[in-house]
C-alpha cells in the first residue's frame, strides 16, 4: 500500500522533511547542552522564542539582524550556481561601506536623495568589483576562488583600517577611528510605521531579483549550465568567463549594498564596525539555503532571531551571550551533515514516481 | 638613539618568534590535515578552544604544561569531529569548517566566561639572551619552549611524511582516494586521524596565545590566526619546514609595524599587517596557471579542484 505523492510535491517534500528533521535534532542536542549547563531547556526555548518572535518589538529586532545576512548570503549563493565557492562577503561589505561613505563625503552639498543613490551605486560597484577579483583570478589564472576571496577579506579590512586611521580620519573620532559623519540629513530613514530601516526591503528585494535572475532568465540558465559542466558550456558556445565575472559582480554588489546600509542606516560613518562578521554568517545562510535565493530569506530570519535572543537569554537564565553562538554552531553542523541524507529515502522517491 | 635601526631589526626578529609560534602550530596542523586531502577552515575555532582550555586547566591545576596538553586534546576532539562529519557523502568540508569555527569559538566563549578575570600560571620562557648587554636583544631572545617544540615538530613531521609508512599512507590518501582504496587503505580513518592530530597542534597553538603571549584569556584573543593557517600552508607549499619559515616571516611582518613606530615611522600599521595576505595572493597568482595546478598540492584537496 503506497501513498501516491506527485513528483513535484515529493521534490519539495524531501528538503522540507530533512530540514525540519535536522532542526529537531539540533534542538535536542542544544537542549542537552543547556541542561548540562544547569538551565531548563524548555524554558530556554520559550525565552528564545519570546525574544526572537514573541512581540512586534522582538520581530523588529530579529529582522534588523536578518537584513544584512540576506545580502551577504547572496555573495556566496550566486557564485554557487557556477560551482564557485566564494567566501568573500566580508570583504564586499567592508569595501561597499567604505566607498559608500567616501562617496557621500565627496558631495556634501547634494540633496539627500542624490547622496543616498550615489552611495548605493558606489557601494555596490565597490563590493561587486572586489568580489569579481576572485572570480576573474579563478577564470584567467586558475587561482582557487575560495582561498583568494578569503585573502581579499583580510586585505579589504586592512585597507579600511588604514584609510580610516590616516587619510580619511575624522580628527574628532579619538577612541574609535572613523571617517567623517555623512550628515544626519543623508541617513536612510525608517520604513513608515516601524522601527525598521530600509535595509530589510533591500535584502528581500535583492533575494527575489536574484532568484528571478537565476531561475527565470536565459542568463541564469546559462550560468547553471556553466556551473554544471564548464566544457559542455564552452562547447555550447557560452561565454563562461563573462558569466563568471557578471555573476560575481552581482553577488558582490549585494554585499556592497549591505555595507552601504550599515553606513547609511546605522553608523553614519565608515569604521571597523563594518567588519562585523556578517560576511561569514552569510556563507552559512547560503549553504543552509542550498544557494536558493528565496530560501535565503527564511534562513536569514531564523539566524537573525537566534542572534536577537542573546540578550534576553543572558538576563533570564544567566547564560553567557555565547550561548547563541553554540546553538548556531550546532544547527549549522547538523544541517550541513543532513546534506548526506538527500536521495537516501529511496522508498519515498519510488512511491513518488509511481 | 643607541640602537635605532638595529632596534627595529631585533624587534622584528623577536616578534617573528613571539608572534610566529602560534602560526607555526596551526599551520603544521593544517599542513598535516591537508596532506590527507581534507581542508579544515575550522582551525580558528580549534585555536580559541585550545586557548580557553589551556588557560582554564593551567589555572585549576597550577601547571601550564598540563594546560598545553589539555588544549591539544580539546583541539583533537574538534578536529576528529570535523573530519568525521566530512567523511559523509556530499558534506562540504569548507562549509563544515566555517560551522566548526562558529561552534568552537562559541563553545570556548561559553565555557570560558569565568576565566576572563583570574590570572593563570604562565608558561616559562628560556633566556637565550642572558649574555647580552642590550635590553632589546635580551627581550627578543626570551624564547618560549613551545617555539623549540614547534621546530622539533616541524622537522619530525617533514621526516615522517617523507620516510615512514604512516606518512606515505597519509600522502596516498591525499593524492588519490581511489588509489588508496585500491590499496586497501581505510581512507576515512586515516583522514580522521590526520585531522585530529592537526587539531591537536592547533589547540597547542591556542594555548600559546593564552599562556604565553599575549597571556590572557578574553574573547578577542585570537586575531584570525586559525583562518590564516590555510593561506599560510599554501604559501609554504604544503611543506612542514616551509611552514616554519613562513610562520617566522608572518610573525616578523606583524612585528614590523609596531617596531617601526620606535624609530618614528607610525603610518601604514595596518598595511604592514596585510603584507602576508598580499604576498600569499601574489604567490598564488604567479604560480597558478589554467594549464597546471600548484606544485606540491595534494590532489584530493577540494580547494584545488
Amino acid at each position: 500500500m503506497s501513498i501516491a505523492v506527485p513528483q513535484t510535491l515529493n521534490k519539495a517534500l524531501e528538503p522540507f522533511l530533512i530540514i525540519v528533521g535536522s532542526l529537531t535534532v539540533s534542538m535536542v542536542l542544544f537542549g542537552v547542552f543547556v541542561a548540562s549547563a544547569g538551565a531548563d531547556p524548555f524554558e530556554v526555548y520559550q525565552t528564545m522564542y519570546r525574544a526572537a518572535f514573541g512581540t512586534s518589538f522582538s520581530w523588529q529586532n530579529t529582522l534588523i539582524r536578518a537584513a544584512p545576512l540576506m545580502l551577504t548570503a547572496l555573495c556566496t549563493a550566486l557564485p554557487g550556481y557556477l560551482s564557485l565557492i566564494i567566501i568573500g562577503g566580508e570583504g564586499a561589505v567592508v569595501m561597499g561601506g567604505l566607498f559608500a561613505a567616501l562617496a557621500a563625503l565627496t558631495i556634501p552639498a547634494a540633496p539627500p536623495m542624490v547622496v543616498l543613490i550615489t552611495m548605493a551605486l558606489v557601494g555596490m560597484a565597490a563590493g561587486g568589483l572586489w568580489l569579481t577579483i576572485g572570480g576573474a583570478l579563478r577564470h584567467y589564472r586558475a587561482v582557487n576562488e575560495t582561498i583568494s576571496s578569503l585573502l581579499l577579506n583580510y586585505i579589504a579590512i586592512a585597507l579600511l583600517n588604514h584609510l580610516v586611521t590616516s587619510t580619511f580620519r575624522d580628527p574628532e573620532s579619538l577612541n574609535h577611528p572613523s571617517t567623517h559623519h555623512i550628515g544626519e540629513a543623508n541617513m536612510i530613514g525608517l520604513i513608515p510605521g516601524t522601527d525598521l530601516h530600509w535595509g530589510l526591503v533591500f535584502g528581500v528585494v535583492a533575494c527575489v531579483i536574484a532568484w528571478f535572475l537565476m531561475h527565470h532568465t536565459v542568463f541564469g540558465f546559462a550560468s547553471q549550465i556553466a556551473g554544471g559542466n564548464v566544457r559542455a558550456a564552452q562547447i555550447a558556445g557560452l561565454p563562461v568567463g563573462r558569466l563568471i565575472l557578471i555573476v560575481c559582480f552581482v553577488a558582490g554588489a549585494a554585499g556592497g549594498l549591505a555595507g552601504m546600509v550599515e553606513v547609511a542606516a546605522i553608523h553614519g560613518r565608515a569604521n571597523d564596525t563594518l567588519n562585523a562578521n556578517y560576511g561569514y554568517a552569510g556563507i552559512l545562510v547560503a549553504f543552509v539555503a542550498r544557494n536558493n535565493p528565496l530560501a535565503i530569506i527564511p534562513v536569514a530570519v531564523l539566524l537573525g532571531g537566534i542572534r536577537a535572543s542573546s540578550g534576553l537569554l543572558q538576563r533570564a537564565h544567566e547564560l553567557p551571550d555565547a550561548t547563541v553562538l553554540v546553538m548556531q554552531g550546532i544547527i549549522f553542523l547538523v544541517i550541513l551533515f543532513s546534506e548526506t541524507l538527500y536521495g537516501r529515502f529511496s522508498r519515498l522517491q519510488k512511491q513518488g514516481a509511481s | 638613539m643607541e640602537v635605532g635601526w638595529w632596534g627595529v631589526l631585533i624587534a622584528v626578529l623577536g616578534g617573528a618568534i613571539r608572534i610566529g609560534t602560534p602560526f607555526l602550530f596551526v599551520s603544521l596542523g593544517e599542513c598535516l590535515t591537508e596532506k590527507s586531502g581534507r581542508i579544515n577552515l575550522g582551525l580558528e575555532g580549534t585555536l580559541v578552544m585550545g586557548a580557553m582550555t589551556g588557560y582554564a586547566v593551567s589555572l585549576h591545576s597550577g601547571s601550564p604544561w598540563l594546560g598545553v596538553l589539555c588544549a591539544g586534546l580539546a583541539g583533537m576532539v574538534l578536529g576528529a569531529l570535523h573530519s568525521w562529519l566530512c567523511g559523509f557523502q556530499r558534506v562540504n568540508d569548507i562549509a563544515v569548517g566555517i560551522a566548526m569555527m562558529l561552534f568552537g569559538t562559541g563553545l570556548a566563549f561559553f565555557l570560558g566566561k569565568p576565566y576572563i578575570q583570574p590570572s593563570a600560571p604562565r608558561l616559562p620562557s628560556i633566556d637565550l639572551g642572558a649574555w647580552s648587554e642590550i635590553p632589546q636583544l635580551k627581550a627578543a631572545l626570551q624564547i618560549n619552549a613551545l617555539f623549540l617544540v614547534g621546530i622539533v615538530v616541524a622537522i619530525a613531521l617533514a621526516w615522517m611524511l617523507k620516510n615512514t609508512a604512516w606518512g606515505l599512507k597519509v600522502r596516498v590518501v591525499g593524492e588519490s582516494a581511489d588509489a588508496a582504496r585500491a590499496l586497501g587503505l581505510p581512507v576515512d580513518r586515516i583522514r580522521i586521524l590526520s585531522t585530529a592530530q592537526g587539531g591537536f597542534l592547533a589547540g597547542i597553538g591556542g594555548s600559546y596565545l593564552s599562556l604565553y603571549y599575549p597571556f590572557n584569556w578574553s574573547e578577542g584573543l585570537s586575531s584570525g590566526q586559525g583562518l590564516m593557517a590555510v593561506a599560510l600552508v599554501i604559501f609554504a607549499r604544503w611543506q612542514p619546514m616551509g611552514c616554519l619559515w613562513v610562520s617566522l616571516l608572518w610573525g616578523g611582518a606583524a612585528a614590523l609595524g609596531p617596531s617601526l613606530q620606535s624609530v618614528g615611522i607610525t603610518g601604514g600599521y595596518y598595511i604592514f599587517n596585510a603584507i602576508p595576505y598580499i604576498m600569499t595572493l601574489a604567490v598564488m597568482i604567479i604560480t597558478c596557471s589554467p594549464r597546471r595546478t600548484l606544485v606540491g598540492v595534494p590532489h584530493e584537496l577540494t580547494v584545488t579542484r
